[in-house]
């Protein structure tokens, strides 16, 4: 179970200016096992500073943070990880050198069989075969180290999984992919919770609980039956379903541009 | 046995060839200046040479398959070993040849070994060359290394080349050079990394001669606590060819590393691509690998080891 407790986080509003801006206001909010949760809101309402507050990239100016009853307040982020708290970036690193391979064994925390990387990459609608042994590199499109990320946080399967904004980047095709595998995750109801931050409507009709974050605040809570219809939502998926190949990449030819 | 092997020599050995014990095959293992042991074979040939401290290693034309190593080590102080080795590969060959130089150094005095490698290359022939340095020991005695390879490429000839400076060498002055005719291929990988005082300098000059010829020269290094990198790198093409020079350097701490990349085009048709990046870690990558649980440390290392490999 999450906890946050009156969380406050102030930038300065401008670089060496005295003067703060509360991007997070006196924020307090539960989320029990087994939930999800989708946070919703307009940009710049907090969304991901909030996420980042939790993963512990970003430092609350007061308030506190409990994960399972232990305030974590002060814990580092390779501490929250190791303690089951999972992030999935908005927009992912690169790597130059690492293989696909590589960083899903470092999410697992071991060497995963291959079997297992198939699964995870197939969830997110990528053909592993073709990227297990690529590297996480400008030479991935947005979308495919989009998906990656995300194959990341299914591999290490966190108590707590928050993900940023997923369908951003990705072709509407995977993103029929990726909401079933939410889905799945959601209904094995093993005790894991999912937070997502997502505009739409697709992922937020999954939702136990709708939260929606406005100038730092929680604006409203609900199911999406009773939150949806004030969303004012017109965004569809496409339905079916296909796996990605990578574009194919001559390692041995030479670019001519760059 | 000219000379015997101990543990520390057998350590190097290990680390710049990935051998133990002695290789099958061909092989020519130098130590201090002197031959340790030498092995031809059926298609290979390895022998002294009568002009200069080194050898010839003569590979015999459809030659598949075999691999040849020729390590040197140097662990007495105040050494200069200067060596040159000369490959002739002849035509429709495939095979591997591993090199490389640990240096191990307790002393004050400077160790130095200057390695010249010239490869012929025949028509058609498949050449993969690996070259590792390293150095090791707790003496301030510089640990110098200072390559010379030189590649001459006939018709359709093949070649990829790693060299890779891992870490402990002091100063390394690198100077490669290549000639290629019609139709062959270089791929020329550098991986270097840099700590404490060291400076490495590496100057590479490939000359694209022969139609349809191609070289990706792709540099890969890093640059740590106050070391000093220098990369001058220029490929000419005199003919329709194609050539791309690819530097990438991460940056840390006080070092500082220049990237020269240079293109020369001779001909209208030869096609040139040059580019060069030179930065620290990204700090995005860094709190990826924390989410995952690894400390910053963990994070930097495991950046810093797939960058290099």
């Amino acid at each position: 179970m999450l906890e946050l407790r009156n969380l406050t986080f102030e930038v300065p509003v401008s670089e060496g200016a005295q003067e703060t801006k509360r991007i997070i206001d006196d924020l307090s909010l539960t989320i029990p096992d087994d939930r999800f949760t989708v946070i919703t809101g307009p940009n710049g309402g907090g969304k991901s500073t909030l996420a980042k507050l939790i993963m512990g990239i970003e430092q609350p100016t007061s308030g506190q943070i409990l994960f399972n009853g232990e305030d974590i307040t002060s814990r580092s982020i390779a501490e929250r990880a190791n303690l089951g708290i999972g992030y999935g970036f908005q927009q992912p690193a690169r790597f130059k050198g690492m293989k696909v391979k590589k960083l899903l064994d470092i999410a697992a925390g071991k060497k995963l069989p291959m079997l297992a990387c198939n699964e995870y990459l197939a969830k997110v609608g990528l053909c592993s075969a073709s990227y297990l042994t690529r590297e996480v590199d400008k030479s991935l499109s947005g979308g495919e180290v989009k998906r990656i990320e995300i194959a990341t946080i299914l591999a290490r399967d966190p108590q707590l999984a928050i993900y940023d904004e997923p369908e951003a980047g990705i072709d509407l095709w995977s993103f029929d992919r990726l909401t079933e595998t939410f889905r799945d995750i959601h209904e094995a109801r093993d005790g894991r919770s999912i937070v997502i931050i997502s505009h739409q409507e697709r992922i937020i009709q999954l939702a136990d609980e709708i939260i929606l974050l406005r100038d730092g605040k929680i604006a409203a809570t609900g199911t999406p039956e009773e939150l949806l219809p004030t969303l004012g939502f017109v965004a569809k998926g496409v339905p079916g379903c296909q796996l990605t190949e990578p574009t194919e990449l001559h390692l041995t030819e030479i670019a001519t541009t760059c | 046995m000219a000379v015997d092997l101990s543990p520390i020599d057998e350590g190097l050995l290990e680390q710049i060839a990935n051998i133990h014990g002695m290789p099958k095959g061909a092989f020519n293992i130098r130590k201090d200046g002197q031959l340790v042991q030498r092995s031809s074979s059926a298609n290979i040939e390895i022998s002294t040479k009568t002009d200069h401290p080194g050898i010839d290693i003569h590979i015999a034309p459809g030659t598949r398959g075999e691999t040849v190593f020729i390590p040197v080590i140097v662990t007495q102080a105040g050494l200069k070993d200067v060596v040159y080795n000369t490959f002739y590969i002849g035509e429709d060959c495939d095979v591997t040849i591993v090199a490389g130089c640990g240096i191990h150094n307790e002393s004050h005095q400077a160790s130095e070994h200057d390695g010249i490698h010239t490869f012929y290359c025949g028509k058609n022939s498949r050449v993969r060359y690996v070259e590792k340095h390293y150095g090791e020991g707790s003496g301030t005695g510089e640990r110098i290394l200072n390559p010379v390879t030189n590649v001459i490429m006939e018709e359709n000839a093949h070649c990829e080349m790693e060299m890779v400076q891992l870490r402990g060498v002091s100063s390394t002055v690198r100077d490669t050079n290549a000639e290629l005719g019609a139709g062959a291929k270089l791929i020329l990988t550098e991986k270097l990394l840099t700590h404490d005082k060291q400076t490495a300098t590496s100057n590479m000059k490939v000359e694209l001669k022969g139609d349809d010829s191609s070289v990706q020269v792709i540099s890969r290094s890093v640059a740590q606590d106050d070391s000093v990198q220098i990369f001058n790198p220029l490929v000419i093409g005199e003919a329709a060819c194609r050539g791309h020079v690819q530097c990438d350097a991460i940056i840390m701490g006080h070092a500082k590393v220049t990237a020269i990349p240079g293109i020369e085009a001779a001909s209208e048709d030869a096609q040139l691509v040059h580019e060069a990046a030179i930065g620290k870690i990204a700090g995005d990558q860094i709190v990826k690998l924390m989410t995952l649980g690894l400390s910053e440390e963990e994070a930097e290392q495991e950046i810093l080891e797939d960058f290099l490999n």
